[in-house]
């Protein structure tokens, strides 16, 4: 394999962005085939990254490091690929060839340059997925964050502008965190390269050991603010509510990076071999951040009043699991934990879809969402009957659409809240099991029981949607539902039914990059050559 | 020297802290413009102060020591034009919003009718 390919990913979506920018907005066609060529290419480079990485030896001592600028790394601003980073950068890409069908469909509401700024993103997520370098991650958070804005904006509208004033106003918050973190884990280490920082911890000299703590702690704020930790997530159900469904399913993506970037420093910085003052700084901070976290997206879910909010605290249940995850430190915990990861972006993605595809009939300018009726157990008897009179009445006739949206919301319910026979109950399987045996833990059995509950309440909460949308209202009208749109949907749900019946692969994969992460000493001696190790 | 340094930047952030929590979008981003005032004074003062130091060469060059580090300048200058363009599209999100909603109450909606 040529190691150039490890930049690819950055590379790639960049020209086709700026090219995309130059062609403009009006010739759409020669646009959408760039993003739809840019998009399978990205996935080819991502198998094809996948496959490398995982031939690193199943021990993996062994990383791939391309060094930009051919700069030793302790100078220069290294790419890294492990097993982790080459299954972040495949999701992205297949994320985005799967939504792109989606979007491709006129919007009521359109807004200008989504497929360049699409590019932007994912130039942002593979490059944060791939560097080995805190400031250059930061640059590319930026890059990400930019792109995510436009793209929050997306159709424009009073309730979309508002909830992007907020998103953006939070995340420059956070980037000032990020960079006051970064400066001052830079001005106790001297470096940022993340593997030479891993390998300066053990022997940071005590009195600065807690200003090293403090910065790592500022930077991990910052990212339990992209990961919406509660109580800093309250400003993700409304921003992912507030967007266009396309765009929704993409920042499904998004609090994953937060995760992935404490799940690789954590692990990396604070791992086993980070000497007994540092070791695991911050690891229960993130498993009860978790536990809250998930405490607050049942509630949400729970009281959700239309079908984005729904989907948006379903994105919080999954990052509060997967931080609760992450902060209980077991490689088979964590292989779990990469498994759900997986499933329930794919899976969130889809369900933003489709609540997408059901909330498009409204006509209000700016509340294009599906409300749901109030819950009420008592039960309204005058509107039941009516109900039933209806029903009576007029037979009701399921047309293919209709039956289509159905049976995918019927997927996308039973994969979020984990029930067997799909792959989401496999990947919840994979979390929790281990977390029983290897974490006598208080916290690992609250998360544990928790998560159960998050599971319980997910299927209360589409439940009962579910019951309002396609049985409450045989009258409901339905828009019209192009090929396009449940194309993206139907590949989503394919790829985890896809996962349901291929599973030993990549479990087994999914165990191996559990163990390089946690095997800190791999990633260091991969990034920073023995020769170069200081004494 | 530090004292001074260290008094503006505590000033600047607890003055942006105070606008950021105000309700008017004005306010939120001069207080977004003043934290990052501080965050990019910060960052470069963690190369250290030195007073009245030669700006790179002493006497003899080529000795290492005598350069200052040149990475926080490079990280300072990266975040100043990171920060400013953020800013800029901030602001223009906040016309938006002022445009569509009327009012520029972070909310939408003013809380006085």
């Amino acid at each position: 394999m040529s190691n150039h390919l490890i930049i690819a990913p950055i590379v790639l979506p960049l020209l086709v962005a700026a090219l995309q920018l130059l062609i403009g907005e009006r010739r759409r066609r020669t646009v959408v085939l760039l993003s739809i060529a840019s998009c399978i290419a990205l996935v080819g480079v991502a198998v094809a990254l996948l496959l490398a990485a995982s031939q690193q030896g199943s021990e993996a001592t062994m990383t791939a490091v391309y060094r930009i600028g051919d700069w030793p790394a302790r100078f220069g601003i290294v790419l890294v690929l492990d097993r982790l980073s080459a299954l972040m950068v495949l999701l992205t890409a297949v994320l985005a060839l799967a939504i792109l069908p989606y979007a491709l469909a006129p919007w009521r509401h359109r807004g200008g340059h989504f497929q360049p700024l699409l590019q932007f993103l994912l130039m942002g997520l593979n490059g944060a997925f791939l560097t080995g370098d805190l400031f250059n991650l930061f640059v590319f958070f930026e890059v990400l964050l930019a792109a995510s804005y436009g793209l929050a904006l997306q159709g424009s509208g009073a309730r979309r502008v508002s909830a992007g004033l907020h998103y953006i106003a939070v995340n420059l918050t956070a980037s000032m965190l990020f960079l006051l973190g970064v400066s001052l884990i830079f001005g106790v280490t001297g470096t940022l390269n993340m593997a030479a920082l891993a390998e300066l911890i053990p022997i940071v000299p005590e009195r600065t050991r807690a200003l090293l703590h403090a910065g790592a702690a500022l930077l991990g704020v910052a990212f339990l603010i992209k990961t919406a930790m509660w109580p800093l997530g309250f400003w993700l159900p409304r921003t992912y509510a507030a967007s266009t469904p396309a765009v929704a399913a993409m920042f499904a993506l998004m609090t994953k990076v937060g995760i992935y970037v404490l799940l690789r420093l954590s692990l990396l910085l604070f791992g086993d071999s980070a000497g007994t003052a540092s070791r695991h700084f911050g690891s229960d901070w993130m498993l009860w951040g978790g536990v809250a976290t998930v405490a607050t997206g049942i509630v949400g879910m729970l009281g959700a009043r239309d079908l984005g909010k729904l989907a948006g605290y379903n994105v919080v249940i999954s990052a509060g699991t997967l931080l609760g995850a992450v902060g209980l430190h077991q490689p088979a915990v964590t292989a779990g934990a990469l498994a759900y990861l997986v499933i329930s972006t794919l899976g969130i993605a889809a369900f933003f879809l489709v609540a997408g595809l059901l909330a498009s009939d409204g006509d209000e300018e700016t509340d294009d969402t599906l409300n749901l009726e109030p819950y009420d157990p008592g039960g309204d008897d005058s509107k039941s009957d009516a109900l039933f009179a209806a029903e009576d009445e007029s037979r009701v006739v399921i047309s293919a659409p209709v039956a289509m949206l159905g049976l995918s919301f019927f997927a996308c319910a039973i994969l979020l809240a984990g029930l067997p026979p799909l792959s989401g109950f496999l990947a919840k399987f994979a979390l929790l099991a281990p977390m029983l045996d290897a974490a006598p833990r208080l916290g690992a059995r609250v998360l544990f029981t928790l998560i159960i509950v998050a599971g319980l309440s997910t299927v209360i909460a589409l439940c009962r949607a579910g019951i309002q949308i396609f049985w409450a209202e045989p009258e409901r009208p339905f828009a019209q539902v192009r090929l396009s749109e449940i194309g993206s949907i139907l590949i989503l749900l394919g790829l985890c039914l896809l996962l349901t019946v291929v599973v030993e692969g990549p479990l087994r994969y999914l165990g191996d990059a559990a163990r390089q992460i946690h095997a800190s000493a791999g990633y260091i001696h991969g990034v920073l050559p023995v020769a170069e190790v200081a004494p | 020297m530090e004292l001074v340094l260290a008094a503006a930047i505590g000033v600047l952030v607890a003055s942006g802290v105070w606008l950021l929590l105000r309700p008017r979008t004005f306010q939120v981003i001069i207080g977004l413009t003043l934290i990052s005032y501080a965050v990019n004074l910060f960052i470069f003062s963690i190369g250290g102060l030195r007073t009245g130091a030669d700006p790179v060469l002493h006497e003899v060059a080529g000795d290492i020591g005598q350069y200052t580090d040149p990475l926080p300048q490079a990280l300072v200058l990266t975040a100043i034009v990171i920060g400013f363009a953020t800013t800029a599209l901030f602001l223009v999100v906040l016309l938006a919003s002022r445009g569509l909603t009327g009012n520029d109450h972070v909310d939408g909606e003013d809380g006085t009718p």
